[in-house]
């Protein structure tokens, strides 16, 4: 049952890292336009995928 | 007279020495439209940035601050095939989406706490039944807590901050159940944990939460999205003005940087974007959209004229005296605020469910508590029961059950063309019995149609096309598009207020009034006939030909009245328009009730009549006129070419010639309401089976966790149905 000591620390932080990732995708603008992203990702040659400046 | 082009009002500074500029292009609606736009746009040197959004249909610009002018971006466009417009984001917008971002952030942090809650939770479940520790089950609660009680404080706030604002005002709604039964079962936990207790209820909790965020979010993101989209087409009608910064030199400026006190020039068969008065110059305006009236009315010295009507045949001076916002008489607006202070007492769905569901939620769980209590339970032990039930009873099937309808449904609309302006608009769509068709612009086409074409050889009426192509007058255009003329004759002259003419191979040919023409002799044929037309003639050396221009019906209009009809719906046209013109439109649709010459506030009368019978009125209308009984209306539709008061007034807004639309939107909410109380039901019929099982006090975490779940996801799913509505006219 030691295994507990690190296993949980382990998925909290994985848990934590994913949430970590979603809030800085939420706030670099990733989720303003999915319809868009939808196609981008089947589009041939991409124009360099620059983000808006921030209002 | 040189014209130039003034866009930097919309342009802001995004960054160092970087100019940012928002567009709204109307017809980009796939992968390829996007990858065009945005190498056409990044070719044009110094652009630093050029991004399409295709869910808001925008595209986001920035470039080196130095001379390239915004007004060369919508020249590219336009080389490229798109029609493109300068866009202010409204603060309402603005306020919007960053609402649903930090919806969005609390759903985030809500389903994290949910997925590593339960992630505990199992182990705690199923150690219950053989060999957990019980300070190994602590152990898991602690950490429970650790997670749940910081994701729950963060991400209840959009419904703890409303819950406190309806307590605060003494009234109740949605929020304060949930916040008393995500607090309780917070509380509850943590001293259950204390007191090392087998079950803690962090997980219901928290996971109520997350499904009660993804129905406020997908609520508030169907509002967003088609707020942006009506954004664009408010731009896309490309209302700017020719504005004098000169004695001599005028700038197309956008309206919304337009000034009391400013000089606009107006010429013929161009549509008025100001309120003012005329300063110079002599014309015919053409006022259908703010009157109803089709007669065109003299413009001289000193007549005021308004936003939304059509300057016909002189170029006017004209001084502001209101823009923007402001364009509207006072009148109209005093009526208007009246009938939206009337309108807001109605009561939506969600809320109705709701102000019955809490307290006979909250008498049961207490009921619950005081039974188990005589029954010779502790107290510690019933309260723990009165908590299972709250959990669940848990409103979040509730919660989803409007939202997701609404969302799947609006989504549907959009498809046959309809926007939503108002979430609950759906609601009461489905409710209308009772139709009040305004008749200008809403029955009959915002276009002039040619009507006699059968009667004029093709050879000439072609002729006729390519010389009205060189006059700027409605009637002309009409004319024009009808024949669909592409090459202008050369050298034809344009004699104002007259016609155009224009010799071709020795033969002179005239288009205009029928005395410029020499044609006075057969205009009384065609006027008997058709009251309403406009009459334009044209001469080809001495033969002589009389056009026929009027408004015509929408393509469909027949069609889509006897839809109504099949469908048991009353039918009535009040229009601000002549007796004869009226007439003429309600008998070609089998329309028996109709009232002509009535002004906004008889509209407002007929209107406030109908309700007191109980009848819900659906409006359709486009002119200012219409504005005040849009919003007196139980819920009102405008066409796209509405003047922009009546838009944003109107609940839906449908897009093109045909009227089908509104048939369409109607089916589609019937169908939604349905769906809606299916689901109120649904949940219901859940707590029903649930509520027993947890007033007997045998509930776990596990069967509240999931009941709930279960009854959401069916929620959910039995929306999705409202998407296959799409019934064909008949």
């Amino acid at each position: 049952m030691e295994i507990l000591v690190i296993l949980v620390p382990l998925a909290l932080m994985l848990g934590g890292a994913g949430l970590v990732a979603f809030l800085w995708s939420l706030k670099s603008g990733q989720y303003d336009d999915l319809d868009g992203a939808a196609w981008r990702a089947i589009a041939d040659d991409e124009p360099p995928p620059e983000m808006p400046a921030k209002r | 007279m040189q014209v130039t082009r003034d866009f930097s009002h919309y342009v802001r500074i995004a960054g160092e020495g970087i100019k940012h500029i928002d567009l709204a292009v109307e017809g980009v609606h796939c992968a390829g439209c996007m990858a065009k736009i945005e190498r056409g746009l990044s070719a044009i040197p110094d652009v630093t940035l050029a991004r399409v959004n295709l869910t808001d249909r925008r595209v986001a610009l920035e470039w080196k601050q130095g001379t390239l002018d915004p007004a060369r971006f919508i020249d590219r466009l336009e080389e490229l095939g798109y029609k493109a417009y300068p866009f202010e984001t409204e603060s309402a917008e603005e306020a919007e989406v960053a609402e649903s971002r930090f919806l969005l952030r609390c759903l985030g942090v809500a389903a994290f706490a949910t997925m590593n809650v339960m992630m505990l939770s199992i182990p705690v479940w199923s150690g219950n039944v053989s060999d957990m520790l019980p300070e190994q089950r602590d152990f898991f609660h602690w950490l429970s807590a650790l997670i749940a009680l910081p994701a729950a404080a963060y991400a209840g706030q959009p419904f703890f901050r409303s819950a406190w604002r309806a307590l605060s005002n003494k009234t109740t709604n949605m929020d304060v159940p949930i916040s008393i039964g995500v607090c309780l079962a917070l509380g509850m936990s943590v001293v259950e944990t204390i007191h090392h207790a087998e079950h803690a209820y962090f997980d219901a909790a928290i996971m109520l939460l997350t499904f009660l965020l993804v129905g406020r979010f997908l609520d508030q993101n169907m509002r967003r999205r088609t707020r942006a989209v009506a954004g664009n087409l408010a731009a896309l009608k490309a209302e700017t003005a020719a504005k004098f910064i000169g004695p001599d030199e005028i700038s197309q400026v956008p309206i919304a940087a337009i000034h009391p006190g400013d000089i606009v020039l107006l010429r013929p068969g161009e549509r008025c974007a100001v309120d003012g008065t005329v300063i110079e110059g002599r014309s015919e305006i053409d006022q259908s959209l703010i009157t109803g009236e089709t007669l065109y009315v003299t413009a001289e010295q000193d007549t005021p004229v308004y936003a939304g009507s059509m300057n016909i045949s002189g170029t006017l001076r004209v001084r502001v005296s209101a823009a923007s916002e402001a364009t509207l008489l006072a009148e109209i607006t005093r009526l208007l605020d009246n009938a939206l202070a009337a309108r807001s007492r109605y009561m939506r769905l969600a809320d109705r469910a709701s102000r019955l569901y809490a307290p006979v939620v909250h008498a049961t769980a207490l009921v619950t508590i005081l039974g188990w209590v005589v029954a010779g339970a502790s107290w510690h032990d019933a309260i723990v029961t009165g908590v299972a039930v709250l959990i669940i009873t848990c409103p979040c099937a509730l919660g989803l059950a409007i939202p997701t309808v609404q969302t799947v449904a609006a989504g549907t609309m959009f498809k046959s063309g309809v926007l939503l302006n108002a979430g609950d608009a759906i609601e009461r769509l489905a409710e209308a019995d009772h139709i009040i068709f305004d008749k200008t612009g809403t029955l009959t086409l915002p276009d002039l149609e040619v009507t006699n074409v059968a009667d004029i050889p093709a050879d000439i009426f072609e002729l006729a096309g390519r010389l009205a192509l060189s006059s700027h007058h409605p009637v002309a255009a009409a004319v024009a598009q009808a024949a669909g003329a592409r090459s202008p004759i050369v050298g034809a002259v344009e004699e104002a207020g007259q016609g155009v003419r224009a010799t071709v191979d020795g033969v002179e040919l005239r288009l205009g009034r029928p005395s410029f023409c020499g044609a006075e002799g057969l205009v009384g044929l065609t006027d008997d006939l058709d009251p309403e037309a406009s009459i334009v003639a044209f001469s080809k050396g001495s033969e002589k030909f009389i056009l026929s221009v009027r408004q015509g019906l929408r393509p469909d209009a027949q069609a889509v009245i006897a839809a109504l009809k099949a469908r048991n719906i009353g039918i009535e046209i009040l229009s601000g328009d002549r007796e004869p013109a009226v007439v003429a439109a309600a008998h070609a649709l089998g329309i028996p009730e109709w009232r002509a010459g009535v002004t906004p506030a008889d509209k407002i009368a007929r209107i406030e009549e109908l309700k007191r019978r109980g009848t819900k009125v659906l409006m359709v209308g486009d002119g200012m006129n219409d504005a005040p009984s849009l919003a007196a209306a139980h819920v009102s539709m405008s066409p796209i070419s509405a003047a922009h008061l009546s838009q944003a007034t109107a609940d839906l807004v449908f897009l093109g010639r045909p009227l089908a639309p509104v048939v369409a939107a109607i089916d589609a909410s019937r169908k939604a309401l349905h769906l809606m109380r299916e689901n109120l039901w649904l949940a219901i019929g859940y707590n029903v089976l649930a509520v027993p099982v947890a007033i007997s006090g045998i509930v776990t975490p596990l069967i509240a966790a999931a009941a709930m779940s279960g009854s959401s996801i069916l929620v959910m799913l039995n929306s999705l149905r409202a998407r296959n509505t799409s019934r064909e006219l008949g």
